[in-house]
């Protein structure tokens, strides 16, 4: 067994945990109160590399692994959570879906200026009624002539209403299958297409200062080419996305968890109270060795996902456990982390305010905590 | 114009130090060792210099196997190859040993420049660069804020701070410089620069690879001993100057200063 990183994972880290200290912690705070979205730090997380991290450098991509990606997700998590959301969909979600299931023109055509991060792609998948139950999709592609033409609306769709976006990737219904269930099939939207609206969703609790938006088809046409892989192929290309989309919310989970941990100790060791640091009361320092047992679990638990996904073996069970597991450590860290700062962990001031509510999109966001058990059910065959 | 960086390994500024048992030396389990961050100015400065005259940075450092995650992060900012010296003998080696190591790697080469930092942020000797000046007989100019390479390449012309002003002072290259905070703002290595640094060439040298004998460096070779390390006195709390208006906070901060501290 080897546990070791590789020398470029450990300067990857170093390099993404300086800029993310440097570039993204002094602005972080303000982006979140003013529920921006800033395209500064967009650049700059373009400029050094953090789109296109998996894809293939003939796309303009980095031709990293997959561990890369995570740690380099994790450490802007770290830091904080918008940053990483827009870093997390970004590539999961939007560069992911064209990168393993464009043909060769469309990925030629859109792959370069989303791994420079010139541009966005958002996946729009939940509906207003179809959240957990994908299956239950609306939206409706229909061919007439050369054109599909869909209807419908998708909500909550990260990245997709940015200055910037090129376009979504829309989970739609072409039909009926023979057992009944809709066929759903990926159909590529680019931004500017008339009858196609999105629009952005405002009073977030978290990751404020990342885009989320409501996406409006009306009457859309769209070439017949747009069809991102074959008919009937957008519900399986969807549970393979969020296989490892999952992976990166896992990262947020645990690099977010790290940042509550790391602003903990900090903190409770200047505290002083009852004329000693706070950290000494061993009911405090508890605290703090849970909070490092359970970081150092959901480590190990998500990474082994990325070296499992990296060596081409199943990892979809360990992904929705890192998943399940990454953010709900990150939920019982920013709770001790904001007890251990008392009155001062309730105020924007102090940073841990805003983890304690970004935390909590991650028990949601690509599959509830529930979803994920029902996933790892179904993998253990309990059900 | 080819330029040389020499680059040492130091720990994370934000490492916790502890003295070790023996008093000279300090424990090294859970270090996190970093690019001394004046060598990072020394190695942007050299990417800058060489996006505008072209030609090749070379990131030299001395130390054991560890230091190569260092030379690699140079390599992923940009610069173009490594040579790491890496030999049992040179554990000891003192400011001057590291500089006849170095010089003994430059003398074969061809260059124009060679870029140190200030100082390391660990042992704070501030002399290999002016060691290795004068070892190689070129000239120096240390604690450099600003540097300016003439359009033909043959001459530099540097700015240091001195009390109340900026000396600038210029030199035939080649020559040494070493570097201060604030003589540019250093990239971060790109994940891009990540991939390209796997492929470049790090070459790995050993003492007698570059004709030096174990004698010359290391402990034996030192002109300096350690004798001592102590941790620095704990700081004791702050104080806040009572006072009931600004001027009779100001008249029992003078008598503070006066009395308590000493200093006026
Ligand atoms: C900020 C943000 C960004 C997002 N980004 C995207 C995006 O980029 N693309 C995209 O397509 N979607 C995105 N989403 C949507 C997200 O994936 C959904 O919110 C999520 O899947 C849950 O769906 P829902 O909100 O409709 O909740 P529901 O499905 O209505 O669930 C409500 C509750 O019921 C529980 N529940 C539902 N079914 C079951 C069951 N069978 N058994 C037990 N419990 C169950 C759930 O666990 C949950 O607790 C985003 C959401 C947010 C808030
Ligand atoms: C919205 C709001 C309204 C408030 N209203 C009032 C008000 O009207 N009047 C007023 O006087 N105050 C008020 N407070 C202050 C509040 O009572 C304090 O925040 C609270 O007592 C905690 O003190 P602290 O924030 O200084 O945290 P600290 O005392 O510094 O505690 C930090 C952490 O250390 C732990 N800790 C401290 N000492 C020990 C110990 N000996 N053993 C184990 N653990 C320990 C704490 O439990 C906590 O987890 C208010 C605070 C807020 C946020």
């Amino acid at each position: 067994m080897d546990y070791s990183l590789s020398m470029e994972h450990e300067i990857l880290r170093k390099s993404v945990r300086d800029f993310a200290e440097n570039e993204i912690k002094p602005v972080a705070r303000e982006l979140d109160e003013k529920e921006e979205f800033s395209y500064d730090t967009m650049k700059a997380m373009a400029g050094l590399g953090l789109f296109g991290m998996f894809v293939s450098e003939e796309y303009g991509g980095q031709g990293m692994d997959y561990v890369s990606y995570i740690i380099a997700t994790e450490e802007i998590a770290r830091i904080d959570g918008s940053h990483a959301a827009t870093i997390a969909a970004g590539n999961s979600l939007g560069i992911g879906p064209l990168y393993y299931y464009g043909n060769e023109e469309q990925k030629k055509k859109y792959l370069p200026k989303a791994c420079s991060g010139e541009t966005l792609w958002a996946f729009g998948l939940t509906e207003p009624n179809a959240g957990s139950d994908a299956g239950n999709t609306k939206t409706n592609a229909v061919l007439d002539g050369d054109e599909w033409v869909i209807n419908g609306s998708k909500i909550f769709i990260t990245n997709g209403s940015t200055d910037i976006t090129a376009g979504v990737v829309a989970l739609s219904k072409t039909g009926t299958r023979k057992d009944g269930r809709p066929e759903l099939t990926s159909i590529i939207v680019e931004k500017g297409t008339p009858g196609f609206e999105a629009r952005t969703m405002h009073g977030k609790l978290m990751w404020r200062g990342s885009d989320t938006s409501e996406l409006y088809f009306d009457d859309c046409r769209v070439p017949k080419e747009n069809l991102l892989g074959p008919v009937g192929d957008g519900f399986h290309q969807m549970l393979a996305t969020l296989d490892g989309g999952r992976l990166s919310i896992g990262a947020m989970g645990l690099g977010g968890a790290q940042g509550a941990f790391d602003m903990a100790l900090k903190y409770s060791k200047e505290r002083v109270q009852f004329g000693k640091p706070i950290s000494t009361f061993q009911v405090n320092s508890f605290k703090l060795a849970d909070m490092a047992t359970e970081i150092e679990c959901a480590r190990l638990l998500l990474y082994k996902a990325c070296w499992l996904r990296d060596n081409e073996q199943p990892f979809g069970k360990i992904a929705a456990m890192g998943k399940l597991y990454c953010s709900e450590v990150m939920g019982r860290c920013v709770n001790h982390a904001v007890q251990l700062h008392g009155g001062y962990g309730l105020m924007k001031e102090y940073d841990i305010e805003r983890f304690y509510r970004d935390h909590k999109l991650l028990e949601i966001g690509e599959g509830t905590s529930e979803v994920q058990r029902i996933v790892i059910s179904r993998l253990i065959d309990a059900v | 114009m080819n330029i040389l960086v020499c680059l040492k390994q130091v720990p994370d500024t934000e490492t916790q130090i502890k003295v070790a048992p023996d008093s000279k030396s300090i424990v090294t389990d859970n270090i996190k060792w970093v690019m001394n961050p004046y060598d990072e100015y020394a190695v942007e400065e050299g990417l800058r210099l060489k996006e505008k005259f072209g030609g090749e940075v070379t990131i030299i450092g001395v130390g054991p196997t560890r230091v190569t995650e260092s030379i690699r992060t140079a390599l992923a900012m940009g610069a173009d190859k490594g040579i790491l010296v890496d030999d049992p003998a040179l554990t000891g080696s003192d400011s001057l040993g590291i500089a006849k190591i170095l010089a003994a790697v430059i003398k074969d080469l061809d260059y124009n420049l060679i870029l140190c930092g200030k100082q390391g942020v660990d042992d704070d000797y501030g002399v290999v660069g002016s060691n290795l000046a004068e070892l190689l007989g070129i000239p120096q100019i240390s604690i450099v804020l600003k540097l300016e390479v003439s359009e033909d390449g043959s001459t530099v012309k540097a700015h240091r701070e001195v009390e109340g002003g900026i000396l600038v002072i210029e030199a035939p290259l080649p020559a040494l410089i070493t570097a201060q905070k604030g003589l540019n703002e250093p990239r971060y290595a790109s994940l891009p620069g990540i991939m390209k640094a796997k492929k470049k060439p790090l070459d790995v040298k050993t003492i007698s690879d570059l004709g030096l004998d174990a004698g010359q460096v290391g402990e034996s070779g030192a002109k300096i001993k350690i004798m001592q390390i102590t941790p620095p006195e704990e700081r004791g709390a702050g104080k806040i100057v009572e006072g009931e208006t600004p001027q009779e906070k100001a008249a029992n901060l003078a008598k503070l200063l006066h009395e308590e501290a000493k200093i006026i």
